[in-house]
């Protein structure tokens, strides 16, 4: 197993309340990493730290340190948009910019930082929409429709090929699945399967099925502390901590 | 009710139906012996009648083990408990087969000359059925030490069904007149050594509920590789 992140005591707060407690953690590399706890255990802030979208909020702050390759993501000289670029990061709601069309939604970030060759863009821009399982659905109308005219499933897909197209090393996705059918849920998780040769991937999800069918490892958080982090098979077979078990078989949370 | 209360009720449910169940195959044994014993055919008419309510509970458990696992998807030990439960499930109603095989034996020799042969049946049904209503009383108290300890009664019945195969064996040279009751008195040891072994397995997957440990043919790790 190669590394891909390593977290070492980790600790975040809202203004005075704590919301993480010590956390360490190393994540390994071209493998899927679900985070599954109750609401508000920090799940969400934990992988909002990994791409410093965590102090985006007033009165946040964050102390320890992550590191993703030679790269110091909480350091002071460490530029956050450098840290977002090799961190994508695909949210709960699809979020496509609703008045770009689908080519423009996913070149955005590329044009953000400077990149404006026509035709390495389209190149780059069919790569992503292919890896994001788009490509033949919307190879059609790029420029002609716009990103908030496709399905829940479509928008979400297509906020996975923005994340691609700056070639990112870790995919954060935030319940990405939760707000679609069970057939656009089905496509997001066989994605994942794909996308996890060439990236390292840390999904928060709700949905313990979900953890089990799609995570190579899991960790269990519990009032801001990881409570148990081993591989997921024995997670949901077989865990450690009482704690870990009583919320997986619904006992509490 | 919350949804997972019901769930939790339903595997209450079907730990009662599967110690309901062990109970009459725990009995259906005791009754066959008995009959052996004191050669009553009426007993093995009795095991012969009991078996169609040992299957009838088989099923229903293995619908309602069904239904739990596809309408709640349980998970860590739940799902070991129900894998527990359908795996002892099958072996409760071979118990109850094989009581059946010893009423059917009992029936031949009560058509032939009672004859006097050295085989401790009776001292062995008694292993036997103590085995089947300990990995029982496991189950009830999800005691994996308790379970344990059946495990190493397994050898006592092995050692047993090898001495009355060997003492039968003896007996048929010596005496070419009680072949039949030799034989049928093999088989009778054969099917409790059979018992002795399906008690084992329930203990072996009491263990596996309670510890997540598979120790099934002498391995001791855990389910997690």
């Amino acid at each position: 197993m190669s590394l891909a992140i390593k977290v070492t005591q980790l600790n975040a707060w809202f203004g005075r309340t704590q919301a993480l407690y010590d956390i360490n953690m190393q994540i390994a590399a071209s493998q899927v990493t679900a985070i599954i706890g109750p609401s508000g255990c920090g799940k969400s802030t934990f992988v909002r730290c990994l791409n410093r979208m965590h102090e985006t909020i007033p009165e946040a702050r964050v102390e320890g340190s992550v590191k993703i390759g030679n790269l110091d993501v909480l350091a002071k000289g460490t530029s956050p948009v450098e840290v977002r670029r090799r961190v994508g990061m695909v949210f709960q709601k699809p979020n496509p910019f609703p008045a770009m069309s689908i080519y423009d939604n996913v070149a955005a970030g590329l044009k953000l930082n400077g990149f404006h060759k026509r035709q390495e863009l389209d190149e780059i821009v069919e790569h992503a929409l292919r890896m994001a399982a788009l490509w033949d659905e919307v190879k059609d109308s790029l420029r002609k429709k716009s990103g908030a005219s496709l399905s829940g499933g479509q928008q979400q897909r297509l906020c996975i090929a923005r994340a691609l197209a700056v070639q990112p090393e870790v995919l954060l996705m935030d319940e990405p699945a939760s707000a679609l059918d069970p057939i656009s849920t089905a496509k997001i998780e066989e994605l994942l399967f794909q996308l996890k040769a060439q990236y390292t991937i840390v999904i928060v999800t709700h949905n313990m099925q979900q953890a089990a069918r799609v995570a190579d490892s899991t960790g269990f958080f519990l009032l801001g502390r990881l409570i148990e982090f081993d591989k997921t098979q024995k997670m949901f077979t077989a865990p450690g901590d009482k704690r870990t078990e009583d919320y997986i078989t619904g006992r509490f949370g | 009710m919350t949804t997972r209360s019901r769930f939790h009720q339903g595997l209450d449910e079907l730990k009662s139906k599967l110690l309901a169940m062990g109970g009459q195959a725990e009995q259906a044994v005791e009754t066959a012996v008995r009959a052996y014993n004191e050669r009553v055919p009426e007993l093995c008419q009795r095991v012969f009648t009991n078996e169609a309510k040992i299957n009838m509970a088989e099923r229903e458990i293995d619908e309602l083990a069904l239904d739990l696992l596809a309408m709640q998807q349980p998970m860590a030990v739940d799902l070991r408990f129900i894998l527990a439960i359908i795996k002892s499930n099958a072996d409760l109603e071979r118990v109850g087969d094989q009581a059946v095989n010893i009423a059917q034996r009992v029936m031949d020799l009560i058509a032939l000359p009672q004859v006097d042969l050295p085989a401790d049946i009776p001292q062995m049904a008694a292993i036997a059925a103590q085995m089947v209503r300990q990995a029982l009383e496991a189950f009830v108290s999800g005691d994996a030490e308790a379970a344990q300890r059946i495990l190493e009664m397994d050898d006592i019945t092995d050692r047993m069904n090898q001495e009355i195969f060997l003492a039968m064996d003896k007996a048929m040279n010596d005496s070419p007149d009680v072949i039949r009751q030799a034989l049928d008195t093999i088989i009778i040891a054969r099917n409790l050594e059979r018992i002795a072994d399906h008690a084992t397995n329930i203990a072996e997957d009491v263990i596996f509920w309670i510890r997540g440990a598979d120790v099934r043919h002498g391995f001791s790790t855990t389910t997690a590789k």
